[in-house]
Formats: structure tokens, sequence, C-alpha cells
């Protein structure tokens, strides 16, 4: 028995450089239950993060009773996160939606199926009659779908109603990874795989608290590092980790300035002759302007911009300069700073110099943080088209039109698809008139909330939440649709390293809820949506359907599912797309010839400039005669829009907890999980905390120019100067009657990056006071991860008797 | 030698475009990207006039008097609305591309007067003026439909 809440990534299995990953399998069964007593094991893997672990739902009597690890899958070999161990009992909870609600005055009350639809149908009609009536619709989604609700609400979006006003909460999460991708390769397209870990020599993790945001991933690299010939590691964060605990060097650098630490990393590179000069030649275009760029950023102007020794950083590029197989893996402390895209493509610019790319080992992982975040922007539910197409090739809008018959122009392709916080912009400014949210809770998970509640709440707006609880976005809403969740509704989903997962439905949904598939495919039937020849614009009617009806679409891209099916997909592992005919079994690595997807029919993007984000035209592009090189972009390092001042003298920096995800939709409804992490605090550097008079756990307010928030102070291994709050913590289950703000969005800058849009939810500036004693209470913060105490005799976190999980090495 | 009446233009142009993103900036901070953007941007000008300053006094010693209707007035301050944004970021891509062709004409000149401190000046400057345009094109771009077609 383990108690993964006490130690959430378990037993070791280590493994020496080149072997196989051993096999684990953790399960956790409700109570007594023993895998005997299960009638059913239903084939899934994880939503409630981003890495793929394949898992089977244990069903009895109808009811999920409990999850198990997948031996056979190559992402996770059995184990699973704590966050699925227990997060599935979300499904039972009592205050699900069973029923639709509509808007009466200042209340929602109940109603049927047929109303519900109706309101949102005869709104829609009544704003899609005139010119310019598409501007009217604003679609805001998830990274939590499956792949076929995706494509289906695509289709809706861009050929029934011809809007591009479609994103998803990707957009917070996983936006600057697919920029990144596509200014650097030309398409989106994880280049590395999982595998990598296995034959790496160095591991660096970017802003990357890999082991609290896909704990598999970090078993794995744990695995490495207690095996023989483990892999060095560097890790960059502000915040002590358990990453930047485990890691040989760690650069706890000032947020916002990711760019100036990589410029200075790759001038040493360059300096030092560390690079591939002949792959530099073959395979990538831009050189020259980026050495001149980096090399104004020596060590000892890092160490300043940076605040960190320029020793350290010395020691850092001999770390990456000196590796033969090196594993890089860049997430939010890249994605939410400044110059977000630019630094991302500086880590793929170092893959490339040094030609670690495509080869096992040498890999690099630009990371998503939702389950199905990969098929948001594969099937263009969010600011890309379907298939990874280019919005500004006519030939890829042809290609569209063709597949759905209907006319080119219907499918909105003037500009990009229109990024989420720009969404709101024109609902706060009242041109979009119906916002359709699904499947996330902006009332919590954007920047400067009392922003987000005042343009929610406006009159004019008609808000349409479809989701399995009454979040507090669905507070706002006009109709509120209850939604069937993962285990009860079947999809595939694809992870981080493209490997797609069928789930399948374990058990019936509760009351009315229904498929976001139905959902999605209902309003397409009563809007009556028509191809060019007069036929229904979308005949499928089923997952399978929908799936197929994907394939083709994916056809001859380079997210290419041809080769899938759901028969494939089923018993054995998933499947890493592309996977066509000719490559039956996908395929393993991208680019492994050195030949990138940037000729000008095939790229998704002809670029953006990555100071402002303008777009790069068509003939700039091929000018440039990319041929199936990469780019090495370029930039210089400039501070954030928001630095401390006198007034607000510290840095926010914001972030998760491996026992939470989000909003706690589905993990504040986990007993184990909500008891590991049930309330926000505030983390201090003990240096800070003795400054303002702060002592663990009294009672903290946290000011921005937006809002303020109160916490309970943890003593933290954080960099002087710097605050962490989680943003995890809405308000649906604080007392109605005391709602004491705690939201770190309360705080956030509405502040994005010029080429990929994600918020800034990194650096904001903030005024720390003490408010109260804690009266020897410690923070309500776990002890483990991001959040360890600084100080001693804090009680550990733990999960007790409940939380006994197993862990069989080897298999059952 | 008339290349001061042309550096004294430039100078101007850039100041003017300068001061003119810091106001688009502020009359517009409910667009976060063209806030923050047009800050950068205004920045970045002054610091191009900056750049001209040297030369504009190394080359004033020569110049003959200037001579009328030397410099345009292009900006006559901000509006609000969502047309509003679109006049204003339109008033900045016309001053921009003054500033543009005032580059590529100082730079002609500059291989003339074989100046290649100034030559290096441009190289630099025309480069990213081209980028402001294109970031303003695309911006109105993505703004025009909304603005025209969809909003009331």
């Amino acid at each position: 028995m383990v108690d993964r809440i006490a130690d959430p990534w378990g037993p070791r299995t280590p493994y020496g450089a080149g072997q196989e990953w051993p096999v684990r399998v953790d399960t956790f069964l409700d109570g007594d239950l023993r895998a005997e007593d299960v009638d059913q094991w239903v084939q899934s893997a994880s939503i409630l993060h981003s890495n793929g672990d394949a898992l089977d739902i244990a069903v009895r009597d109808g009811r999920m009773v409990g999850v198990r690890g997948r031996a056979v899958d190559r992402v996770n070999r059995g184990r699973l996160d704590p966050k699925d161990l227990y997060g599935w009992q979300a499904n039972h909870s009592p205050d699900r939606l069973t029923r639709p609600l509509v808007r009466d005055g200042d209340r929602l009350v109940e109603t049927d199926w047929d109303t519900a639809m109706g309101r949102i149908v005869d709104r829609s009609k009544e704003l899609l009659d005139g010119p310019g009536g598409w501007g009217h619709f604003g679609f805001y989604t998830t990274g939590q779908l499956f792949l076929e609700e995706y494509y289906t609400l695509g289709v809706i979006g861009k050929a029934g109603l011809g809007t591009p006003h479609m994103d998803g909460n990707t957009r917070l999460c996983t936006a600057t990874s697919a920029a990144a991708l596509k200014a650097t390769f030309g398409a989106d397209g994880q280049p590395g795989s999982y595998t990598d870990i296995d034959h790496c020599d160095t591991l660096a993790l970017w802003g990357h608290n890999v082991a609290e945001t896909q704990a598999v991933l970090w078993m794995r690299m744990l695995d490495r590092r207690r095996g023989p010939n483990p892999p060095a590691m560097l890790a960059v964060d502000p915040r002590s980790t358990a990453v930047t605990r485990e890691a040989d060097l760690h650069l706890p650098i000032r947020n916002g300035t990711n760019m100036a630490l990589l410029n200075g990393l790759l001038r040493e590179v360059i300096r030092n002759g560390w690079y591939d000069e002949e792959y530099v030649a073959a395979h990538t275009l831009g050189f020259d302007e980026l050495s001149r760029t980096v090399d104004g950023y020596p060590p000892e102007r890092v160490a300043e911009i940076c605040d960190v020794p320029a020793a350290d950083v010395r020691r850092a590029a001999e770390l990456l300069g000196g590796s033969q197989r090196l594993l890089s893996t860049v997430l939010q402390g890249f994605y939410q700073s400044n110059q977000a895209t630019a630094a991302a493509c500086q880590v793929n610019n170092l893959h490339l110099l040094r030609g670690m790319i495509g080869r096992p080992g040498a890999g690099l992982y630009q990371m998503n943080g939702q389950p199905t975040a990969q098929n948001t922007r594969e099937t263009g539910a969010d600011g890309d088209l379907p298939g990874l197409r280019n919005w500004d090739n006519p030939d890829h809008i042809a290609e569209l039109a063709r597949l759905w018959n209907v006319d080119s122009e219907v499918i909105p392709h003037w500009a990009p698809p229109t990024h989420a916080m720009q969404i709101f912009r024109y609902a706060e400014q009242g041109s979009i008139k119906l916002l359709w949210i699904s499947a996330t809770n902006p009332a919590v998970s954007l920047p400067d909330l009392s922003r987000i509640r005042r343009i929610l709440r406006r009159p004019e707006l008609f808000v349409v939440v479809q989701d399995l609880f009454l979040t507090e976005t669905a507070e706002f809403a006009d109709v509120v649709l209850p939604g069937a969740t993962w285990g009860e509704k079947t999809g595939t989903f694809t992870n981080v390293d493209r490997t797609v997962h069928l789930s399948e439905k374990a058990v019936e949904s509760p009351g009315e809820a229904r498929p976001d598939l139905d959902i999605f495919l209902e309003y397409a039937r009563r809007m009556d949506f028509r191809d060019r020849d007069g036929r229904p614009l979308i005949r499928w009617t089923s997952p399978e359907e929908a799936f197929e009806a994907w394939k083709e679409c994916s056809r001859g891209r380079p997210c290419d599912y041809t080769g899938l099916s759901y028969d494939r997909l089923r018993g054995g592992s998933g499947i890493q797309w592309p996977c066509t005919d000719a490559r039956p079994e996908g395929t393993e690595r991208l680019y492994v010839d050195g030949v990138f997807p940037t000729d000008p029919e095939v790229c998704e993007t002809y670029g953006q400039d990555l100071a402002t984000g303008a777009e790069l035209l068509a003939d700039e592009y091929r000018a440039k005669q990319p041929g199936g090189r990469a780019f090495l972009h370029a930039d210089e390092y400039r501070p954030s829009p928001e630095v401390p001042d006198a007034e607000h003298p510290m840095l926010l920096t914001t972030g998760r907890t491996v026992y939470q995800f989000h909003t706690r939709t589905k993990t504040g409804r986990a007993p184990q999980l909500n008891a590991a992490a049930p309330d926000v605090w505030v983390e201090l550097n003990p240096v800070d905390a003795e400054r303002l008079g702060i002592g663990e756990g009294d009672l903290v307010g946290v000011s921005s120019a937006r809002g303020a928030v109160q916490a309970r102070a943890r003593l933290s291994g954080i960099r002087p100067g710097v605050v962490f709050l989680p943003f995890h913590y809405g308000w649906f289950d604080q007392d109605p009657a005391d709602r004491t703000p705690r939201a770190a969005n309360e705080l956030t800058i509405t502040a994005w990056d010029p080429v990929s849009k994600q918020p800034l939810f990194k650096v904001a500036a903030v005024a720390v006071t003490r408010l109260a004693g804690g009266g020897g209470v410690p923070a309500p913060a776990p002890t483990v991860g991001g959040s360890a105490p600084a100080v001693a005799g804090i009680p550990a976190t733990v999960g007790g008797p409940a939380a006994e999980a197993t862990s069989q090495v080897g298999g059952e | 030698m008339h290349l001061a009446l042309y550096l004294g233009l430039l100078h101007r142009a850039e100041t003017n475009l300068a001061d003119a993103f810091g106001q688009v900036g502020a009359a517009h901070q409910e667009e976060p990207d063209v806030f923050h953007l047009c800050a950068q941007q205004a920045k970045r000008c002054h610091g191009y006039a900056e750049l001209l300053k040297p030369f504009v006094a190394r080359y004033a010693e020569e110049a003959p008097a200037e001579p009328d209707r030397l410099h345009s007035e292009l900006f006559g301050g901000t509006r609000g609305g969502g047309i509003g944004l679109l006049r204003d970021l339109q008033d900045l891509y016309l001053m921009a591309a003054e500033c543009d062709i005032c580059w590529t004409v100082v730079g002609q000149a500059a291989y003339g007067a074989r100046d290649r401190d100034l030559l290096a000046v441009v190289r630099r400057c025309e480069g990213e003026t081209a980028m402001q345009l294109k970031w303003l094109r695309s911006r109105m771009k993505q703004a025009a439909p909304q603005a025209l077609v969809v909003a009331e």
C-alpha cells in the first residue's frame, strides 16, 4: 500500500540509459474493493493533466469504482498521477448538473433540453440575420473535451456560422507551445518522444515544474536519475520545487528574464564552438542574425538582469554545450511570461544549434498544460485552422471548403482566428453578443477577474455555459447545459508527445447530462447548417463517425490520423501521429531527417515578428526560400510591461500544486485531493517574511493595481522578492456570505505575448502586508513540491487510509 | 549639401511618431496589446531620434535655410471606440510610412556622402520601421471587419 497523497510519485523503478522503463501498475479502488470485485475495466486515459497516462476505469454495478494504469501503454507503463487515482470520484459528486438551467431574472431555474436549446437557437438565428451576423458569436472552449467534439465545434464555427471568434482556454496554457513550434519548425507538432527520457544524458527543464504538472513524466525522469549513468539536470525556475531540488544546477532567475538568460546561454554555446556547424548550415536559416543578437549577452550582463551568479550561467552553458543527448522541456515559466514565444523559440534554437533533434535522447517537448489541448490546436477549435492549416494560404482554405463542401468565403481567413483575450474585449465592447463557454471557468482563470466579471455580467451579452457543475462562470450564464464527462462518453485525445488514446464510455451520465458532442450536433441540427448542395453540413452522429471525418481533414497534413481507427486504438498502447498507411505504427520522432514543414505550401504560418506579432506576408516568406530548413529566431531581451515599483515592490507568480487541477471543478470534489490542498496560500521567502513581520500561517494581504486577495503565508524556498499564489481557488465552495477574495487572478495583469497571445500570469507587481497572526496554525499549503516549508516542524501532508493505493512493480 | 534638411525632417517625424504612439497607447488602454506595444514603439522611435541627433548636428553646419512646407502634420489627436481605434492606428501607419520613406531617402544620401556611420544607423532603423508598418497593418486587418461590419 502506498499513500499517494503523502508520496505523489510512488516507489522508484530505476533504469539505465537505453533500457526500457520498467512497468509499475498503480491502482486505486474505492473503499475495500479488490480487483476481483470489479465487473469491468474500461479503457481510457487521464483527463486531469497533459501527460496522457493510459488507464482503465473500474466499473461495478454500473458505477465507477476506481482506476488502474495500463501497463501496455508507451506513455506511463502503468503509472498514474495522484489526480487520476482520486479525481474520478468527482463524477459522482452530488452537485453534478443533471438538468439544463435557464435564467429567470436573477435566478437560474431548471428546465428541459428543448427549452434550453430553443433559447440558444432563437438568439443565434436572430443574431445571424443580417450582414456581419457572424461577428456577434464568440466561442470559448477548453483543453478538456475530446477530439471529436472540438472538430465538430470547429466546423460549426468556421463553416456553419463563419466566425473567426473561437478559441480555447488553451490560450492560457499552451498557445506559446504551438506558436514556438510553428515559428521555428513551420508547423505545430512535438519533435520529441517521451522515450527520449530513456536515452538522454542531460535534462534541461525551462520553467517547468514537471513534478507537479505531469507527475508521471517526472517519475520517468526520477527513475533515470536513480539508475545507472543518470542524466545531468538543469532547472530554471524562481521557485524551489521538487524539480529544482533534484537538479544538479538550479537557476532561480528573476521572473520575466527568460529571454536574457537564453540569449546568454546561446552566446556561450556559439562562442565556445559547442554547436554543430554542419547541421546548422544544412538545416537552419538565420544563424548570423542570431549570433549577432546573442553576442550582446555576456554572462555578467545576464547575471545582472536575471540576478543569478555569472558563474552559474557559464556552468549551465557548459552542461548544455557538453551534452551528447540533450532533452529539453518547456512550460508555463516561459509560456506565461513576457516574451513567451521568443524565449520558447530560444530553446528550439538551442536544439537546432546543437543538432539535438530527431534522434533518441535528443529531444524537445514544448509542453501542453491540458489533457486534450493538442486536439484543440489540431482541429481548429482555438486560434488555428483544422489540420494545422495556414489561415493566410488560399490553397489551405480551398482544401477545407472542398472537404466541407462550402464556399471558401464562408470560412473566415482574412486575419488569424480571434484570440481569447480579444473575444472577451469584443464582448466588453458589445459587438460579440453571444458567448458560448464550454468546459472552462474564465471567471476564475482569466487575468484581472473584476474585469471579467463585469463583462460576463453585461445584460446585452447572452452567455451559454456548458459544464459539469455550477461553476463560478455558470453563475453568470443565461443558459447552462449539463455535460457528460470523461468516463460517461467516448472519444479520443492526444497528449504532448502526439500519442492518441481512445477513452471509452464506462458508465451512464447523471440525470439528463449529455455528451458535449451531442450538444454541438443538436445545435447544428437546430440551426440547420447546410453545405453548398443543401445537404446538412455535419452528417456524423456518433464519436466514431466524427473521428472518421476528422481523419479526412487531417489527411496529408503534419498531424495525419488516417492510419488510426477506434479499433486500432482499442486494447493496446496509444499510437503517435502521424499515423498513415505507410506508417501504420505511428511516428516516434519528427524531423529525423532534419527536414522541417517550412515549405510555403505546407507551413502553418508565414511567420510573425517576435517583438510585435506583426504578420509576415506570403511573398516575404517565399523569398526566404526555407526549403525544409528551420528558422533560428532572434530577439533582444525586454523587461515585462509591469515591473515592481515603490507602491508594488514585489513580483507575483502564479501556478499549481500537484493535488489540484485548474479551478478545482473536479479535483476540489475529490476528497483526498481537496484535503491535501484545501485553501489558498501565498509563498514567501523567509527573508522577505522577516522584513515584513510575517510568520508561517499569518494572514497576508496581497494587492496589485487590479485587486487584492488574502491568503495564509507559507515560508518557502521561493527567491527573495517574489511571491507565489496557486491559481486554483475561486469561490464555488466559499460561503456566499463571506467570499473573501482569494483567486490569484484578481491580481494578474491583462497583457499578453504579442505572438502567442498567451496572458502574462507570471509577472505582476504586488504589495504584501501582514493582516493578522496565524495563531501557530501553518498555512493550508501542501508540504511537498513547490510549497514545501522552509522551516521545520510543520506537519507533513498525508492522505491516510482513505488515500491508500497500490503500486505493483513489474505488473499485477 | 541638403542632407541636413532630410535628417531634420526624419528626426522630427520620428519624434512626432514617438509622441503619437504614446498618445494612441494611452487613449486605448483598454486594448492592452495596443497600449503595451505602442509604449514599446514610442520608446523605439525616441531611440531612433536620439541616434540621428549627432548626424543632424554634423551636417547642420553645411545646411542652407529650411525651405517652406518641409514638415507635414499627420496627427491631430486620438479618438475613442472601435472605429476610433482603427483611425488612430491608421494615423500611426501614415506617420510610420513617412518615417519609412525618409529612412530610404537618408540611406541613399548616406551612400552618396560615403557616411558609413549614418548608413549603419539607417540599416538598423529602417528594418524596424518597416516592422512597425507591418504590425500596424496586421492589427488593423484584424480589427477592421468587427469595427466596420459587425459593431453597431
